[in-house]
C-alpha cells in the first residue's frame, strides 16, 4: 500500500478503507483463537473415525469403536431388566397374598407400584392418591368395586366402563333427565339420601323420599343404602362423595347420573406391574 | 407513473381481485378472514402508490442533495417503530405463557389463549416481528450509509417493509385462530409463506441493487452478513415450507416432507433460522453499530473475513444436533455434533471483533449505556455460542434435551444477544434517522439496562437450575431399579423456577417499555442535531 494509515490509539495499521466513518484495523488472527479452531477440527475428524459418521451407499461407517447408540440403549435396558429379574420373576409366579407376606417381594412390589402409579394413575387420582371430584380417593377405606387385593387387581386390569370386554360396568338411570322422577320427587329422594349421613335438603319431604328410594334405588344401593360392591354401587350413608355431597350436587347426580370412566390397564401394563400396583394401592387404603 | 409504480399497482390490483374472490369462495372462516385482510392491504397499497405519485407531482426523488446522498429513511423509520411495537407485544405474550406454565388456570379454558396457540405467537412475534423489523430497519440504513448510495425504488422498499408486516399480521392472527402447519418457527400456512417469498425476493433485490450502486470500492463486512442472512433465509424458507394446499381457497395444506426426513428438514431450517436470522443478521448489526457508537475502527479485518466464511460454511450442517437419540440415523447425528463443535471458534470470531473494537474506548462503557448494551450483547453472544456447541455434544445432550436448560440457552441468546444488540442499535438509529443529537435520556437507557439485565439473569439462572434438575430427576433410579420420580413430580418441582422465570420476563418487558417511552420522547422532543457537524469527517483521534 502506498501510504499506511496508522490508528493512533493502538499503533496498528488500518486496511486503508473507510465506510461511513468506520475503518478496519489490520490485526492478525488471535493465535489462541486459531489454535483452538484447529483443535476443534482435529477433534471433529478424530470423532468421525471413532464413531458412526459417514453415509455410504447402503449403510454408513460404523467407527473404530463399533459403538451404536441403539445397541447401547438396548444393553442398558437389558441390564436394568436383569437387575430386576430375580425378584421380579418371583412376583410373576406368586399370588398377591404371597407377595404381601414376603418382605423382599413386598418391598419390590411397593417400589414398582409407586413408580407405576406416578406415571399412570396420578394424572387422575392425584400424585398423593387422594383423588378429586369424579376421581376416587384411594387413601380412604371406601371402595366402589371392592377393596381386597383381588378386587383392586381386577379393577386395574379391566377398568370401569372401559373398552375391555370384561370391564366393570354399571349404569345408574338419569332419573330426572329421563323423566323417571319429577323435580319434586328428585328433591325428596335427595333429601332422604342426605338424611342418612346427617344432612338435609331444603323443602324435601324425607318420608316421601324414603318411599321413592325403596321403589327405585335399593336394587343397586341396597335396602340399607350401604351400597353393593359387586355392582359398584356406592355406600350412601357415609360422608364420602365422589361427585359432591352438598344439596345441589346430589340433586344433580339423581337427575343426570354420572358415568365416570377408568381405562383398562391389562395389555398396557404387564401382569407383574399390575400386581405391584394392586399391592401399592391396597397398601394406601385397602380393605380385607 | 413510472414503470415500477405501474407494475406494483397492477400486481396489487390482481392480488386484490384474487383476495375478494377467495374471501367469497373460502372453504374455512380463517381463510376468508385472511383474504379480507389481503384485499384491504392491497387496496391500501394501490391508494398509497397513487397518493405518493400525486404528492411528488411525478418527479423522481433526487439521488443527492448538496453533494450528499439523499438516503431513503422513511422505511427505516417505519420498521424501527414497528420493531418496538412488536417487541413489546411479543415480550408480553412471552410473560403470559411463562405464567401459564406456572399457573395453568391462565389458559382461561379458551382455545385462543391456550399455551399451544400463544407459544408460536410469542416465538414468531419476538423472532420475526421484532427481530425481523430490526433487521429490515438496520439493513436498509446500513447498506445505504456504507455504500454511500440511496437505495433504489420508489415503491419497492416500502413494499418490503409493509408487505413483511402484513405477513406478521396474517401469521399471528392465524396462530390465534388455530391455523398452522405445525412446523416450529415456520407455523404459517402456505399462502402466508408464498406472500413472504414475494416480499423476500423484493428485499433481496433492493439490497443487491443498493450494493450495485455503491460509491465505495469495497463491500463493508456488515453487508456480507446481511446478504448471507437474506439469501440463506430464502433457501431455508422455500425448502422447509414446501407444501401442497388442499385448495387455493382454503387454509389447510400438507407439507411434502414426512417422517424422519421431515424432522431433519425442520431442524435444518430451525437451526439455521438461529444461525442466519438470529446470528448472521445480528452480527451485521454489531459490525456497524459497535464501531460507530464506540467511534473506533473494527479490530481485525482478517478475523472478520475468516470467521465470516467459517461461520457460513459450518452453520448449515449443525441442524441434526436437535435430533440426537431419535429416529435420525446415527451418522447424521454425529455430523451435526462435530460441525457444532467446530462452529465454536468461528462464532467467537464475531465476539472478539466486537469486544476488541473497544480497545482504546473502554472508558466509554462507564458513561454511555447504549454502548454498554451493545457490548454486553456481544458478551451474551459469546456465552451462548459456547453453550451451544457444549449442548450439541451427545453425552451432554442426553441430559439437557427436552429440559428447560434448552429454554434457558435460547433465552440467553435471545434476550442477551439479539435483544440487547437490537436495543443498542435502535437507541442509535432512531436519533440518527430523526435528525436528533442523541436519545432523549441516557439516564433512562441506564435504567433500562440494569432492570433488564436483572431480568435476564433471573431468567437464565432459573432455567439452568430447573433444566438440570429436571434432567437429573428423569434419569434417577431407585436401588431396586425403578424410576425414582414420576413425571408429575418433576413438574411439581419446576413450579418455583417457572415463577422466577416469569418475574425475569416481567423485568425484561419493563425495560422495553422504558425504552419505548424514551424513543417516543426522542422523536417528539429530542434535541435536534447541529447541522454543522459533518458526520463524514468524524474520525478525530
Amino acid at each position: 500500500m502506498a501510504h499506511e494509515d496508522i490508528d493512533k490509539v493502538t499503533g496498528v495499521a488500518t486496511t486503508g478503507h473507510e465506510w461511513d466513518g468506520i475503518k478496519e484495523l489490520n490485526n492478525p488472527l488471535p493465535r489462541w483463537w486459531l489454535w483452538v479452531f484447529y483443535a476443534t477440527i482435529v477433534f471433529a475428524v478424530g470423532y468421525v473415525f471413532v464413531y458412526p459418521a459417514v453415509p455410504l451407499v447402503t449403510s454408513y461407517s460404523k467407527g473404530l469403536l463399533g459403538y451404536s447408540q441403539r445397541a447401547s440403549a438396548l444393553d442398558e435396558t437389558a441390564a436394568g431388566q436383569a437387575a430386576r429379574a430375580e425378584v421380579g420373576k418371583g412376583l410373576a409366579n406368586a399370588s398377591l397374598e404371597e407377595i404381601k407376606n414376603d418382605p423382599k417381594m413386598l418391598e419390590f412390589a411397593m417400589a414398582q407400584g409407586r413408580a407405576a402409579f406416578g406415571d399412570n394413575c396420578a394424572p387422575c387420582h392425584g400424585s398423593g392418591a387422594t383423588g378429586s371430584k369424579g376421581y376416587p380417593n384411594l387413601q380412604d377405606d371406601d371402595w366402589l368395586w371392592g377393596g381386597t387385593l383381588a378386587d383392586i387387581e381386577q379393577t386395574i386390569t379391566v377398568g370401569v366402563r372401559s373398552t375391555s370386554p370384561d370391564t366393570r360396568m354399571n349404569d345408574m338411570p338419569r332419573f330426572g333427565a329421563d323423566g323417571l322422577l319429577d323435580a319434586k320427587q328428585v328433591r325428596n329422594v335427595a333429601g332422604y339420601v342426605l338424611s342418612l349421613s346427617g344432612s338435609s335438603v331444603k323443602g324435601a319431604d324425607v318420608e316421601a323420599g324414603k318411599q321413592i328410594f325403596v321403589e327405585n334405588c335399593t336394587s343397586c344401593h341396597g335396602e340399607d343404602a350401604k351400597g353393593i360392591q359387586e355392582l359398584g354401587a356406592p355406600n350412601l350413608t357415609d360422608k364420602v362423595w365422589l361427585y359432591g355431597g352438598d344439596e345441589e350436587s346430589v340433586i344433580y347426580t339423581v337427575t343426570h347420573a354420572h358415568r365416570g370412566v377408568m381405562p383398562t390397564w391389562g395389555g398396557k401394563l404387564d401382569p407383574v406391574t399390575i400386581k405391584s400396583l394392586a399391592i401399592y394401592v391396597h397398601d394406601l387404603g385397602g380393605g380385607t | 407513473m413510472s414503470l415500477e409504480e405501474t407494475a406494483y399497482a397492477v400486481f396489487l390490483g390482481l392480488l386484490f381481485l384474487y383476495c375478494v374472490l377467495a374471501a367469497g369462495k373460502a372453504l374455512d372462516p380463517v381463510f376468508a378472514f385472511h383474504a379480507t385482510i389481503g384485499a384491504i392491504a392491497s387496496a391500501a397499497g394501490i391508494f398509497l402508490i397513487v397518493r405518493s405519485f400525486i404528492d411528488r407531482d411525478g418527479r423522481a426523488e433526487p439521488e443527492e442533495i448538496n453533494g450528499k446522498p439523499n438516503y431513503n429513511l422513511g422505511p427505516v423509520k417505519f420498521a424501527s417503530i414497528a420493531a418496538m411495537f412488536w417487541g413489546i407485544a411479543g415480550f408480553t405474550v412471552g410473560i403470559w405463557i411463562a405464567l401459564e406454565l406456572a399457573y395453568p388456570a391462565l389458559n382461561l379454558g379458551l382455545p385462543w389463549t391456550t399455551f399451544g396457540r400463544l407459544r408460536p405467537l410469542h416465538t414468531s412475534a419476538v423472532i420475526f416481528a421484532f427481530g425481523g423489523n430490526v433487521l429490515l430497519a438496520t439493513s436498509f440504513y446500513v447498506v445505504q450509509r456504507t455504500s454511500r448510495a440511496r437505495m433504489p425504488g420508489l415503491v419497492t422498499p416500502w413494499f418490503v417493509i409493509l408487505g413483511y408486516n402484513v405477513f406478521i399480521v396474517i401469521a399471528g392472527t392465524g396462530y390465534l385462530l388455530g391455523v398452522g402447519q405445525g412446523k416450529e418457527y415456520a407455523e404459517p400456512e402456505w399462502y402466508a409463506d408464498l406472500w413472504l417469498t414475494i416480499v423476500w425476493v423484493a428485499y433481496l433485490l433492493v439490497f443487491l441493487a443498493t450494493l450495485w450502486k455503491r460509491k465505495e470500492p469495497h463491500i463493508y463486512v456488515a453487508n456480507w452478513f446481511y446478504l448471507a442472512f437474506i439469501v440463506t433465509i430464502a433457501m431455508l424458507h422455500l425448502v422447509n415450507n414446501a407444501a401442497v394446499p388442499v385448495s387455493i381457497f382454503g387454509s389447510k395444506s400438507y407439507v411434502v416432507w414426512s417422517g424422519v426426513q421431515d424432522a431433519m428438514v425442520q431442524w435444518w431450517y430451525g437451526h439455521n433460522a438461529v444461525g442466519f436470522f438470529l446470528t448472521a443478521g445480528f452480527l451485521a448489526i454489531m459490525y456497524y453499530f459497535v464501531p460507530k457508537r464506540a467511534n473506533r475502527p473494527v479490530y481485525s479485518y482478517r478475523l472478520s473475513i475468516i470467521h465470516f466464511w467459517a461461520l457460513i460454511f459450518l452453520y448449515i450442517w449443525a441442524g441434526p444436533h436437535h435430533l440426537h437419540y431419535t429416529a435420525l440415523p446415527e451418522w447424521a447425528s454425529t455430523l451435526g455434533m462435530v460441525f457444532s463443535v467446530m462452529l465454536w471458534m468461528p462464532s467467537w470470531g464475531g465476539m472478539i471483533n466486537g469486544l476488541m473494537t473497544l480497545s482504546g474506548a473502554w472508558d466509554k462503557l462507564r458513561t454511555d449505556p447504549v454502548l454498554r448494551l451493545l457490548v454486553v450483547s456481544v458478551a451474551f453472544y459469546g456465552m451462548s455460542t459456547f453453550e451451544g456447541p457444549l449442548m450439541s455434544v451427545k453425552a451432554v445432550n442426553s441430559l439437557s434435551h427436552y429440559t428447560d436448560w434448552t429454554i434457558g440457552h435460547v433465552h440467553s441468546g435471545a434476550l442477551g444477544w439479539v435483544g440487547y444488540v437490537s436495543f443498542g442499535a435502535l437507541y442509535c438509529l432512531v436519533p440518527w434517522v430523526y435528525g436528533k443529537r442523541d436519545v432523549y435520556s441516557l439516564k433512562l437507557v441506564d435504567w433500562h439496562f440494569w432492570i433488564s439485565t436483572l431480568g435476564i439473569v433471573l431468567y437464565i439462572t432459573s432455567m439452568w437450575v430447573s433444566g438440570i434438575m429436571q434432567g437429573l430427576m428423569w434419569r434417577a433410579y431407585t436401588e431396586l431399579g425403578f424410576l425414582q420420580y414420576s413425571f408429575v413430580e418433576t413438574v411439581e418441582a419446576m413450579h418455583p423456577y417457572y415463577v422466577i422465570r416469569a418475574l425475569g420476563g416481567i423485568l425484561f418487558l419493563t425495560g422495553a417499555v422504558i425504552m419505548a417511552v424514551n424513543l417516543y420522547l426522542t422523536i417528539r422532543h429530542g434535541e435536534a442535531e447541529k447541522p454543522a457537524a459533518d458526520v463524514a469527517l468524524a474520525p478525530a483521534e
